[in-house]
């Protein structure tokens, strides 16, 4: 679609060319006389530019980003252990084994139900500690700064250190019980009705801070005339934020819920780390991820494990699509599928 | 665009002062604070606990404060080799998304040629195919190549992956550049190269430090690559350094805790030295 504008034609010779300018609506250089769109009249030196500059960068990212994914889709139609090339083509077996497993129905279940709890409980909390700390307070980076660590604490750290404090005899319950709230301590890892809510507590943690910055941000970028005028007119503070406010942050509210669902699909080192591949199953926290782990590489399984992640990257990539094409489409335009700028 | 959003931190108007406003709010930011921080204060103390005073009264304090912990992690090698091994991997990581980036942004935001919006479109793209989906052909891929039990064989991987949301950061930072700048670059004699050497990256140097903090923090935080890739204890890096030890020492809970608070340490300090720009560089990226 970019294309089209490099068809038109221009009469002077561009003083510098291969180089355009920003807006993109410049002219082209023309084609000279006799011969019909020399590939818009770059110069070789350009073109050695162009490919001494682009060439390493394309190689690393089609080898090792677009050639696995390529290899996902064909060794998904094996039957493969990994070793020696893959002979016994099963077609469609893996796949049909993959969705009569109740293991994996399971996880995907999991993954569904942390989409849908992460949306709904990580995101009005963050919205209201985004107001609240949007207000004129003093200490407001420390504050922004505090709450963003556990964003940048690595997911082993997170996973080792709740693991101890969660466990039967780990410092949770012993608080708990220290300020008479004893009927609370349970098996918070290992209770199959608590621990998925165990694990949407840790990820609030980890990630809520991310989301609060991001509508802080948005947060900034809304004029304070229009909140002024609606004081001025008599609305309440919640009537200003629901009315104005939450609109106005609406934007920003879509592309965090995006990246929060596309995370919750692909949820893998918290769950791996705390419920290791096994016990994950049995505590009702297994993710796609983890089962595409514990039952591809790990159970030597590599056309079944490669199946795997090709349902996983499918059913992410719909729902990305089918985020993008109803609730993304008024703001980016296709930033993420690919638009052109 | 993010360039905007990162240049548009700088020019935010100067605030005047404040008054302190309501109690509740700080009563409220107070509490929260309290919530992100009890965990991590929690695993720093309890390092300086005995397993004694941790399974009598695991919620006390340190009494008396015992620094043998993390005075054996700290005197152990295995500890400082992860350390060596992680700070290898994020620099030659850092280093290739950044230099591989910006070369490439450059001539994506200011050549035109055929492919070149198709090549923007297939960077970006990239986006869509996460580590988890790539890991299990990715293992098989390095294992082909020999680079198993190697850093390479972690550090290419994460280059490929670190690229998409790089350019898409860097190409409306180098498109920015005024027009006029290169003009003027030309007529004294400054070729193409030479305005990307001497203007394109001093200009785009906000973009790049941003992208380098996010790449160089994700590389150290990173696990499931590892995972697959390094399997020999002395290739480890940080994060498998810390799971290794949880489950070797693991009924050494005190032990555990002083190294994982130790290899928290080196994420921490580097976050405080840059948290302003990991902060607007993060909202600017994701306003997109």
């Amino acid at each position: 679609m970019s294309e089209t504008q490099h068809e038109s034609v221009r009469l002077a010779p561009d003083p510098s060319p291969g180089l355009t300018k920003v807006g993109g609506d410049t002219p082209v250089v023309s084609p000279p006389a006799g011969r019909r769109r020399v590939r818009k009249g770059i110069g070789w030196p350009a073109r050695l530019e162009i490919a001494l500059m682009t060439g390493p960068t394309l190689i690393v990212f089609l080898s090792f980003v677009i050639l696995p994914v390529a290899m996902a889709a064909y060794y998904g139609f094996f039957s493969w252990q990994g070793y020696g090339p893959a002979e016994d083509f099963v077609g469609f077996r893996n796949y049909l084994l993959i969705f009569e497993d109740s293991t994996f129905l399971a996880a995907l279940r999991h993954n569904g139900v942390i989409v849908v709890l992460s949306l709904l409980l990580q995101g009005p909390a963050a919205i209201l500690l985004a107001l609240l700390l949007n207000r004129q307070i003093r200490g407001q980076t420390l504050i922004r700064v505090l709450i963003f660590v556990p964003y940048v604490i690595s997911e082993v750290v997170v996973g080792t250190g709740w693991s101890l404090m969660l466990h039967g005899d780990g410092v949770v319950n012993a608080i708990l019980g220290k300020i008479g709230l004893g009927w609370l301590q349970s098996e918070w890892l290992s209770d199959p009705k608590i621990a998925i809510w165990t694990l949407m507590g840790i990820l609030t943690w980890k990630y809520i801070g991310f989301a609060v910055i991001l509508f802080l941000a948005g947060l900034q970028g809304i004029p304070e005339e229009l909140t002024e005028a609606a004081a001025i007119d008599g609305a309440s503070y919640w009537q200003i934020q629901r009315r104005i406010t939450l609109p106005l942050l609406g934007p920003t509210i879509r592309i965090w819920a995006f990246l929060s669902m596309i995370g919750a699909l692909q949820l893998f080192d918290l769950v791996y780390i705390i419920w290791g591949q096994y016990i994950a199953d049995t505590a009702g926290t297994s993710t796609m991820a983890t089962y595409m782990v514990a039952n591809g590489r790990t159970a030597g399984e590599y056309g079944y494990g490669n199946a795997v992640a090709v349902v996983l990257f499918l059913i992410s990539l719909v729902a990305a699509l089918i985020y993008q094409r109803f609730i993304l489409r008024r703001d980016t335009e296709g930033a993420i599928t690919g638009g052109r700028r | 665009m993010a360039a905007t959003a990162v240049f548009g931190r700088r020019a935010r108007r100067p605030r005047q002062r404040l008054a302190w406003g309501s109690p509740s709010v700080y009563f409220v930011a107070l509490l929260l604070i309290g919530a992100m921080l009890a965990p991590v204060v929690y695993i720093i103390l309890g390092g300086f606990r005995t397993n004694a005073q941790i399974t009598t009264d695991p919620a006390g304090w340190p009494s008396p404060w015992k620094i043998e912990n993390y005075a054996d992690v700290l005197t152990g090698g295995t500890f400082w080799r992860q350390v060596f091994n992680s700070t290898l991997v994020a620099v030659f990581t850092t280093l290739g998304v950044v230099i591989l980036g910006l070369m490439t942004s450059f001539i994506i935001a200011r050549y035109r040629f055929r492919g070149r919006g198709a090549m923007y479109s297939l960077f970006a793209a990239g986006l869509m195919f996460p580590l988890t989906v790539a890991i299990t052909p990715l293992y098989i891929l390095i294992k082909n190549l020999g680079l198993m039990n190697t850093l390479p064989g972690v550090i290419l991987p994460q280059i490929g992956f670190g690229i998409p949301m790089t350019i898409i950061i860097l190409v409306p930072f180098v498109r920015a550049i005024p027009d006029e700048i290169q003009e003027a670059a030309s007529i004294d004699g400054c070729g193409r190269l030479g305005f990307f050497w001497r203007m394109v990256l001093p200009l785009a140097m906000p973009g790049v430090i941003t992208v380098g903090i996010l790449t160089f923090i994700q590389s150290w935080n990173g696990y499931l690559l590892p995972l697959f890739i390094l399997n020999r204890e002395e290739t480890f890096t940080l994060p498998l350094g810390v799971q290794a030890f949880a489950s070797q020492y693991s009924v050494d809970t005190a032990k555990v805790l002083a190294f994982t608070s130790l290899s928290m340490i080196p994420a921490l300090v580097f976050f405080s030295l840059f948290q302003r720009r990991i902060v607007g560089g993060l909202t600017g990226a994701v306003k997109g």
